[in-house]
């Protein structure tokens, strides 16, 4: 009874993913309690993160893949009208308006729009699929240009480039021709001199700055700076959980979120990098197996666009941690402390999970 | 879903197929990107291990800015009136220190902690931070500073320190133009990060938070350097890695004499009021007065609360701007800008006069607009309408032009809006409107309005410096230089001079007839007869002027105004303004005196003693007794 019960409720897990999860957010409660200084606090309100974003992720698992895909556009469009609703009545906080007040909740619209808007893609995609036409990509292009600006204009650079980009998987798995690509990419290239030559003088420093953070040490540079010190000093097997003195010691900034990577890799060295990159790596090969296993257009585009969005998230916060990327805000997905983004990240490995095992369920 | 033909199954296979091979590319990309970050671990963990080792484990790395010294401030002539000095002072870290009362009476033993300093230190420290340090005494002598350094293993968390002061040599001096600096506050932070410098502002305590001081704050403050310093496990240095110098602040070079200045603002005496002295060919202020002035030193160290309630709440307001922020209505100087205006459009062109009984009447009404001078001034053109401040013809003139003409004319000297001095905080003042009464008021606008906007009075505000720069403006022929108080800007290091260029903001096309006219009329009001006859007298230039009066409190229709009467605060404003020498100008004045009475006799005199010593050097020739407002009204001289 007890393990027919057990069943019902694991049937929709794909346990290869779940043991990844679990496994790589166990890694993520480590580095946290020595980030954090020690705090079971901190430890104790990320549990709880945990618990509620598995659940929302059971949730997402359970619901079949047809509801998700009619679901697709009244979420979209319940995305954009929040939007709108941030720009308009949204609440400032670190001088950016990102919040909506709802009566008794708040709200973070932008984190609804990482699940709404690839779905949305995919669902357009999956509708056109017999008869995709060049301006199908223009209309998808357009339909991905309009969270993206909102958010761009909170500001929240992090967020809406990452929107961006799962949109951009849709369109790419979607089969976007290589010549557009290559084309955009060249025109790309050509523009930036001359926008460059545009720009003020201060803009321009900054951009610089960006990119080479020694230019101002005591600035914004500082984070990169002290991040590359942490990972560096870190070498070969790491200073020992709990021993790292650039995070100890309050050298590195926002070491609980953004910069949690540098605590990582100063306590856990090279081994300890490599070890969750390869985690890292796992994660996402099951994803990319489930979307090439997925048995229509749109689980197959919206199943490939989270991996691929996910990987993102792990390579731009990495790089920008390990100085190869400028730093933007974007946290390190299953390790930085926050529950918002944790949920969100977990419903899109639910919706990869119901993809996955719903499949049988689907005749064809 | 459950039928398909054949076509659409080779089309999913197809398509599938197509899927996956994206998904490939996409899935190299990964790998390719995790191949990076993997080499970048290598990079930094591996091969550059030793040299970050040293870095984090051995030795930490502090970068410690190195805060630039400040700019002078210099008048024309070089004399300073604000610079930099070292002192040492007595800091105190509150979060370092466990009984900060047991401390502070503990230091208290060693060197001196008045009762003023325990109180500013208290305001301070309720602004800051906990870990910032907070001085408890500042400007510690040689002794005391000695006296401190032996004890000071005692006092952990308290250290001297020797850093740069700003400092005004020139005290009270012009102290709205100079301005001050003071620590740098929430408000101050958060303008500094919108605007990206906050980092240029590591280790710096101060920030211009008036005048001078803050309009021109980033080039006083300079760029801030820094070394990288090695630090031992007990926080001190042990060597400089690397360093980057700073770069001080320009010095900046008035076009303001610290001397005119002092001889204008001695002139006041006890009164309070503004004046403003400008060079009329290139905008250059030359004198810039407000009365009463304060000490700015006092704001430097932050400002203890006797001091500022002294400041704040005195009846003089001491503290405002007057020249930029006192609003006040200009009386009859408002006159020679209507007669241009007359002329300009037709309707006071020679040989047009009126024939004055002594008021005007609006037609078809019995309420009588008084002249002040009761019986009228007989035959009057707009000269003599100027010389003799007639009432009657600039009430007709108004009603002739019509509210907006005069108004729109008159805005072209700069009236109601930003002359755009290189200060923070003007008011634009106000030049009515039929429009703007209705947004404000929700009132139509009366022709009565129009007639009493003719001689300045009415809803019409200007400041000082408006009034100063349309002096310049009609000393010019029509042509609007943007005045500033900065002539040049000196680099530090090079000692190489940015002059600031003469900007023209505003052209009027004036025929030169009317212009002449209109000016002889002003340089009649210095002459015999003339209602600042007294002003002129043995003066060896020519001086073009305008007297006026502005009403503090209204008068009723039948009820004569006697200053004897009156409470002081409640007497008219006395106003001139004047330009010398009136045939080749040089400098342009505007001098109000609040409360002051008339304009002639109270602030006319200022206004020659400026001229005076810009033009021929002169001294003013006995020392100005801080006179109070004249008791008796003047007898010889007509009253407005």
């Amino acid at each position: 009874m007890i393990s027919m019960l057990m069943k019902r409720l694991v049937r929709h897990i794909d346990s290869f993913l779940m043991g990844c999860l679990f496994f790589t957010l166990l890694v993520g409660l480590f580095v946290l309690y020595s980030a954090s200084g020690q705090s079971l606090e901190r430890i104790g309100a990320q549990l709880t993160n945990i618990v509620v974003a598995f659940s929302f992720m059971w949730l997402t698992a359970n619901i079949p893949p047809q509801h998700l895909e009619r679901m697709a556009l009244p979420l979209f469009v319940l995305g954009v009208i929040l939007l709108l609703g941030v720009a308009l009545f949204g609440e400032i906080s670190h001088g950016a308006r990102r919040w909506l007040h709802l009566g008794i909740v708040r709200i973070q619209p932008s984190e609804l729009m990482k699940i709404a808007v690839p779905m949305m893609l995919a669902w357009y995609f999956a509708r056109r699929e017999s008869s995709l036409r060049l301006a199908d990509y223009a209309v998808g292009a357009v339909l991905l240009a309009i969270p993206v600006g909102f958010i761009m204009k909170q500001p929240d650079l992090g967020t809406s480039l990452m929107i961006a980009a799962s949109g951009f998987y849709v369109l790419f798995l979607a089969g976007l021709s290589w010549r557009i690509l290559i084309g955009g990419a060249v025109f790309a290239g050509a523009l930036a001199p001359i926008m460059w030559s545009l720009l003020h003088d201060y803009q321009r420093r900054r951009i610089e700055i960006l990119f080479d953070p020694y230019q101002d040490p005591l600035g914004a540079g500082y984070h990169t700076i002290q991040a590359s010190i942490a990972l560096g000093s870190g070498g070969a097997a790491g200073k020992g959980w709990l021993h790292g003195t650039q995070a100890q010691l309050d050298f590195l900034p926002e070491r609980t979120t953004d910069f949690i990577f540098a605590v990582f890799g100063e306590e856990f060295g090279l081994l300890g990098n490599l070890l969750l990159l390869l985690l890292f790596s796992l994660i996402i090969a099951r994803g990319l197996i489930i979307a090439a296993q997925a048995q229509n257009t749109f689980c197959r585009l919206l199943a490939g666009s989270i991996t691929l969005t996910f990987f993102t998230y792990v390579f731009v916060n990495i790089g920008m941690v390990s100085g190869i990327l400028p730093v933007v805000g974007v946290p390190l997905p299953l390790i930085s402390y926050g529950g918002t983004s944790l949920v969100t990240l977990l419903v899109g490995f639910g919706i990869l999970m119901s993809i996955q095992t719903h499949k049988k369920l689907v005749t064809t | 879903m459950l039928v398909r033909s054949r076509s659409e199954v080779r089309n999913y296979r197809h398509e599938q197929y197509y899927f996956r091979l994206r998904l490939g590319v996409a899935a190299v990309v990964v790998l390719i990107c995790f191949g990076i970050l993997a080499g970048r671990f290598f990079y930094l963990q591996m091969v550059k291990y030793d040299y970050f080792q040293t870095l984090a484990e051995n030795n930490r790395i502090s970068l410690v800015p190195i805060v630039p010294n400040r700019g002078l401030i210099l008048d024309r002539n070089g004399v300073v009136l604000a610079h930099n000095f070292f002192v040492y002072t007595l800091e105190i870290t509150p979060a370092k220190i466990k009984d900060l009362e047991q401390t502070i009476n503990e230091i208290g033993k060693l060197v001196e902690v008045s009762s003023l300093d325990r109180k500013r230190f208290k305001k301070l420290r309720e602004q800051s931070h906990s870990f910032e340090s907070v001085p408890l005494r500042t400007h510690l002598n040689e002794v005391e500073a000695a006296k401190f350094a032996v004890n000071r293993y005692r006092f952990p968390g308290v250290e001297i320190k020797s850093r740069l002061f700003r400092h005004y040599p020139q005290g009270k001096l012009g102290s709205h133009l100079v301005g001050y600096i003071g620590r740098i506050n929430d408000a101050d932070l958060k303008a500094l990060e919108k605007s990206d410098d906050l980092s240029n502002y590591k280790g710096s305590d101060h920030i211009g938070k008036s005048g001078l001081e803050q309009y021109y704050e980033r080039s006083l403050h300079g760029t801030t350097g820094f070394q990288q310093v090695e630090i031992d496990a007990d926080g001190h240095a042990v060597r400089v890695l690397s360093s980057t110098a700073p770069v001080p602040g320009d010095n900046l070079i008035l076009s303001v004499d610290s001397k005119l200045q002092s001889i204008a603002e001695q002139a006041f005496g006890e009164r309070r009021g503004a004046m403003v002295a400008i060079n009329p060919s290139n905008g250059e202020v030359l004198a810039f007065v407000s009365q009463p002035t304060f000490d700015p030193n006092l704001f430097v160290d932050g400002i203890d609360s006797e001091n500022w309630k002294a400041l704040n709440d005195s009846l003089d307001k001491p503290l405002i701007n007057r020249p930029l922020r006192g609003i006040y209505p200009p009386g009859s100087t408002f006159k020679p800008f209507a007669a241009l205006a007359g002329l300009e459009y037709g309707k006071r062109e020679p040989p047009f006069s009126i024939s004055d009984p002594g008021f005007y009447m609006l037609p078809g009404s019995s309420h009588r607009y008084r002249d002040w001078k009761p019986g009228g001034h007989g035959q009057v053109d707009v000269r003599r309408a100027i010389a003799i401040s007639c009432d009657t013809f600039f009430y007709g003139l108004a009603m002739d032009l019509g509210i907006e003409k005069l108004m729109g004319f008159v805005s072209h000297f700069g009236f109601g809006k930003k002359t755009g001095l290189d200060i923070q905080g003007e008011i634009g003042g106000l030049l009515p409107s039929p429009q703007w009464k209705w947004k404000r008021w929700k009132q139509k606008w009366y022709p009565g309005e129009t007639v009493i906007s003719g001689i300045g009075q009415g809803y019409t505000l200007v400041t000082p410096m408006q009034l100063a720069q349309a002096t310049a403006v009609l000393a010019n022929n029509g042509v609007a230089m943007r005045p500033h108080l900065v002539s040049g800007v000196q680099e530090n290091s090079s000692g190489v001079i940015k002059p600031i260029a003469p900007v023209i903001v505003d052209k009027v096309i004036l025929k030169p007839e009317h212009v002449e006219l209109v000016k002889l009329g002003m340089m009649d009001v210095t002459q015999p007869g003339g209602t600042a006859a007294s002003v002129g007298a043995n003066s060896p230039y020519l001086i073009a002027a305008k007297t006026g009066t502005a009403q503090v409190v209204g008068i009723k229709q039948n009820e004569k105004y006697n200053e004897r009467n009156i409470d002081e605060r409640h007497r008219d404003h006395a106003l001139f303004i004047a330009y010398a020498p009136a045939d080749d100008p040089k400098i342009a004045v505007a001098v109000i005196v609040e409360n002051g009475g008339h304009g002639g006799s109270a602030a006319g005199p200022i206004a020659r003693k400026v001229m005076d010593y810009y033009l021929l050097g002169k001294m003013p020739a006995e020392p100005v007794a801080p006179t109070a407002v004249p008791a008796a009204p003047v007898e010889e001289e007509p009253h407005d």
